[in-house]
């Protein structure tokens, strides 16, 4: 530990020496402007086109205004001209009404087109898996449906394959964020969002809750891992032989507020995600707003419960009770009072 | 007893903190000093008589300006401590608890009791001189606003060291911000706090538009009328839309906490999104609130320091008009992310990016003030053109949030605190305190010193572009707000460090302006013309500071610019200005009755806070029979004889 601080030390000050020639270069360090998959690189296009256009007039702008109040201060003998009752010009305020106008448009262009885009899967030829995430105080629960295992503060993703996550709260909300991979979506109690997401690289990525939720938010932060096909197939495989099942109990326990380290199941009690939910969910059906995908998502849960469900009854039935797995000890569990200094 | 005393006190005053025991002692220290020198000198009556009774909108304008300053150095000290935290990685000086307890509290303090306040103390000293008027239309309403918003400050700030401080964000999302996740009374002192001076607010935002629709001079047709009048006149309008879906939006958390009811809670379908729309739709048109008179005051500064006409009068106007409608049409933009689908994420991005349109405009209009002018670089002057490159590459940044699509990797990251700080304190603190710099001589007679103030300006200005430039960067590091630690394997500790140093030299900067205050009041230059800029509107026809009934003889207005106009007449020999004829002058007496009404509604608040039924009962009635004694006065008000206006005005230097 000694070792590993003393050389965070000097790579900072090794770093703030390159902090001085601040953004001149775009290190791997600055996530959302190394996209590594398609939805981020949607994104990470926008913020370029819009960074473009806003410096057609923010440029000419800073200019003019150094310009102006350079030649134009008030010295004794400055020759520029003075007009004192110079004070409309139709033709000037036009082009300055028009220019943003004109701006605007074209970025509104683009902009609604990626909106509408971003709703899709972000390759249609492949089929896409799904991942559900709960975010709880405060940690990630990750279960998928197909595969009928679930992980905490960690998840694998085929790479290639456009995941679907769909995600909701059992704590207050929070937002779910892979900077490299793509923009945020909240997390809701009641509510089951979706969000497009696809790694074209193997490699391990930086995720983190982005909406605050109290006092252990700082910590909720979670590693996404893609990885190929068969990789992705063989870590699967690998937990269902080696990690204990997911109980109810231990969901209870993940509810309370707390810490977790990373924790891995080999199957988990079946229909959880829709029963998160629906428990929060409102007796009077759909809300408005954010549940263009809420019909959806039910439908096709529905549709998956099947497949998934058999797998996952049957080895709830086996793992019952034993749950004394490596990973899965309730003693990981930290009380937050633990890391408050 | 002992034991029952001991555990109330025990939750009763915040304890456990070194450096909350360090503020109860300044506290205690602070009050036992001012208690000592009110008595010693024999000025509690001075006090009472002069100021906690006035009803005079400078005086009012006076003490909203000393509050709020007051404010901004809470807020400031807040933001230095949580930089402290956040300068390098793993840092042990501020667990997660008081940290968000802390931005909690920035954020409140730097938009409702610094912002806001700073605000109302502008239009309270400029708006009636600036139109020719000698009070508001409703002085006494003005009182009440202001004593609200004292006491409901003071509720708010007393959570510091009684109760504890509310720590779930400065807007209290549910479920975060219900008894289940914050069970302690924090969270209530922030409702009451807010919502006691909210009710201030919005009596002054409707004060004022009365003020301006109908008290202007004769002659001062709206299209004639100043433009830091007109800003005050959007930002009104703008008041009254939003302050009370604040006031019904907190009522109704209150109502969840209180009672147990569950419109916003988690669970017995309860619907926190409800509470985030509710909440911005005050909120968005918040920031166009508090930025609307900013816009006002640089195009006064702009004209007065150019020596020239304000380029494009009327699109001035219509693009402040534009502004104050469409900031009611943007409020989903801050939360694209909840997945309100494509059709709303389009309207509302488009909206938001519309907005750049007429501010664009200003931006353009102000510069082409200057050109062609004569641009005098006197302190006004600088903070306004400081203002210009900083608000245009905060507002490039805020088209960039309203690409719906992009915005989802900027949202609640560094990337926004940047921009939402660089407009806020490049546009309105800049714009505030380019306002104070100005209409300081008119408020007290003398101008602040120049060298000191460049000091400030400076360490501001510097200070700024270090702390908050690398937060972008961050933003785009994945770095995201509110945490209250981090590690050093992501590589945000350089820039984290170096934006922490950009915070204390505005820190710095402030000290400097507090002495460059101190100094002034010994050595600032006096104004004895009333007029130190070469102004161009009406407060400058005047006195300063302006004697109580602020114009001897009510001016005939017939120009846009009417002080210059009658400068340059003057100055001409064209002036046909007839002799005046001093009428007795009619005033509004002055009235104990807000300060007591709003101490009853502290009271009240305090008594909601704790849940004790006899400090809401003796509250409430409190306030209600202010109310009825305030009913049944028919003194209200009273002449000042010629004679006496013609002595006050002889001993200002005016011969009337």
């Amino acid at each position: 530990m000694g070792a590993r601080k003393w050389l965070g030390r000097v790579q900072f000050w090794i770093m703030a020496v390159l902090a001085s020639v601040l953004l001149s270069g775009c290190g791997s360090e600055y996530m959302v402007l190394n996209p590594k998959g398609p939805v981020a690189e949607t994104q990470y296009n926008l913020i370029i086109i819009s960074v473009i256009l806003v410096s057609i007039v923010i440029l000419p702008v800073l200019a003019i205004t150094f310009y102006i109040v350079w030649r134009y201060r008030d010295k004794p003998g400055n020759k520029a001209p003075y007009q004192p009752e110079w004070a409309h010009n139709t033709t000037l305020e036009v082009i300055w009404w028009g220019i943003p106008v004109v701006i605007i448009a074209i970025l509104g262009y683009f902009t609604v087109r990626d909106t509408y885009a971003l709703v899709e899967p972000p390759n249609k030829e492949v089929k896409p898996i799904t991942v559900q995430v709960t975010s709880l105080d405060w940690k990630w629960m990750f279960t998928y449906p197909e595969q009928n295992i679930a992980t905490v503060n960690y998840v694998h993703i085929p790479v290639g394959v456009p995941v679907q996550f769909e995600l909701t709260a059992e704590a207050p909300m929070n937002s779910f964020w892979v900077p490299q991979l793509a923009g945020q979506i909240y997390t809701m109690p009641g509510m089951a969002m979706g969000l497009w997401l696809q790694a074209d690289e193997p490699g391990e990525y930086f995720g983190t809750g982005a909406n605050f939720t109290g006092k252990g938010f700082a910590h909720m932060q979670f590693k996404v891992i893609a990885e190929p096909q068969e990789e992705f197939d063989k870590w699967v495989q690998q937990v269902k032989n080696t990690a204990p099942g997911m109980t109810r109990q231990d969901y209870e326990n993940l509810v309370k507020p707390g810490l977790s380290d990373r924790l891995t199941y080999s199957s988990f009690p079946p229909g959880l995600f829709e029963e998160i939910v629906k428990k929060y969910g409102h007796a009077h059906g759909n809300h408005p707003g954010g549940m263009n995908h809420y019909k959806n998502n039910l439908k096709n849960n529905d549709d998956q419960h099947d497949e998934g469900h058999q797998g996952g009854g049957q080895q709830d039935a086996g793992q019952h009770g034993s749950h004394g797995g490596n990973d899965a000890q309730a003693s990981h569990q930290h009380d937050m009072s633990g890391t408050n200094h | 007893m002992w034991e029952d005393i001991k555990s109330f006190a025990s939750t009763f005053f915040v304890t456990g903190d070194p450096l909350i025991y360090g503020a109860d002692v300044a506290i205690v220290l602070t009050t036992l000093a001012i208690v000592f020198v009110l008595t010693k000198y024999k000025k509690w009556g001075w006090l009472w008589r002069e100021w906690l009774t006035t009803v005079d909108h400078k005086k009012i304008g006076i003490m909203y300006l000393i509050c709020s300053l007051l404010m901004l150095f809470r807020g400031g000290v807040d933001a230095l401590l949580m930089r402290l935290q956040l300068a390098l990685p793993n840092v042990e000086f501020l667990h997660s608890e008081h940290y968000n307890a802390i931005f909690t509290t920035h954020g409140t303090i730097m938009i409702l009791f610094m912002a806001m306040p700073m605000m109302f103390a502008l239009f309270n000293i400029v708006v009636p001189l600036q139109i020719g008027a000698r009070d508001v239309a409703y002085p006494f309403l003005n009182a009440l606003s202001f004593w609200l918003f004292f006491f409901g400050a003071m509720l708010f700030n007393l959570s510091f060291v009684i109760g504890g401080s509310a720590e779930s964000g400065w807007l209290a999302y549910p479920p975060l911000s219900e008894k289940m996740f914050s069970p302690g009374v924090g969270q209530d002192f922030y409702i009451w706090g807010i919502q006691i001076s909210g009710i201030g607010s919005l009596a002054t935002g409707i004060n004022f538009l009365v003020t301006i629709l109908k008290m202007r001079a004769p002659g001062m047709s709206l299209m004639k009328m100043p433009l830091f009048s007109w800003s005050v006149l959007s930002s009104c309008i703008t008041i009254i839309y939003a302050f009370p879906i604040l006031t019904v939006t907190l009522a109704l958390l209150f109502i969840d906490r209180y009672l147990g009811a569950h419109i916003f809670t988690m669970d017995g379908g309860g619907n926190p999104m409800m509470y985030v729309n509710l909440i911005w739709m005050w909120g968005h048109p918040e920031v166009y609130i508090v930025v609307l008179p900013a816009f006002g005051i640089f195009s006064e500064i702009v004209a007065t320091f150019s020596k020239k006409q304000i380029f494009g009068y009327k699109s001035m106007v219509f693009a402040m008009i534009i502004i104050s409608v469409l900031s009611f049409f943007t409020w989903a933009h801050h939360f694209f992310t909840m997945g309100a689908g494509a059709d709303v994420n389009s309207f509302f991005a488009i909206s938001t990016m519309a907005i750049a349109i007429p501010t664009g405009v200003k931006v353009f209009n102000w510069l082409f003030t200057m050109f062609r002018g004569r641009i005098q670089l006197k302190q006004p002057m600088l903070w306004t053109i400081a203002f210009i490159p900083c608000f245009v590459i905060g507002g490039a940044t805020g088209v960039m949030l309203a690409v719906a699509p992009a915005d989802y990797q900027y949202h609640n990251s560094y990337f926004l605190i940047a921009h939402f700080h660089q407009v806020l304190i490049g546009g309105v603190v800049f714009g505030y305190l380019a306002g104070i710099y100005y209409w300081w001589p008119k408020m007290f007679g003398f101008k602040l010193d120049e060298r000191l103030g460049k000091w400030g300006f400076w360490l501001w200005n510097i200070g700024f572009y270090v702390c908050f430039m690398p937060q972008y960067a961050l933003g785009f590091m994945g770095m995201t707000r509110r945490l209250y630690t981090y590690g050093w394997d992501l590589g945000w500790a350089p820039l984290n460090l170096v934006s922490t140093v950009g915070a204390f030299m505005m820190g710095l900067g402030f000290v400097f302006q507090v002495w460059q205050i101190a100094y002034s009041i010994k050595h600032g230059e006096r104004d004895t013309t009333g007029d130190p800029w070469n102004g161009r509107t009406l407060e400058w026809s005047i006195p300063s500071p302006a004697p109580v009934y602020n114009f001897a003889v009510i001016p005939q207005v017939k120009e846009a610019d009417d002080w210059w106009a009658t400068k340059q007449a003057r100055a001409n020999g064209t002036a046909n200005e007839a002799p005046a004829k001093l009428e007795p002058i009619h005033m509004p007496k002055n009235s104990g009755i807000p300060f007591i009404m709003s101490f009853f509604w502290f009271i009240a608040g305090f008594g909601f806070v704790w849940g004790w039924t006899w400090w809401i009962v003796i509250g409430l009635a409190g306030v209600g029979i202010s109310m009825l004694v305030r009913s049944f006065q028919y003194d209200t008000d009273y002449y000042i004889p010629v004679d006496e206006v013609r002595r006050t005005e002889a001993s200002l230097g005016r011969a009337v």
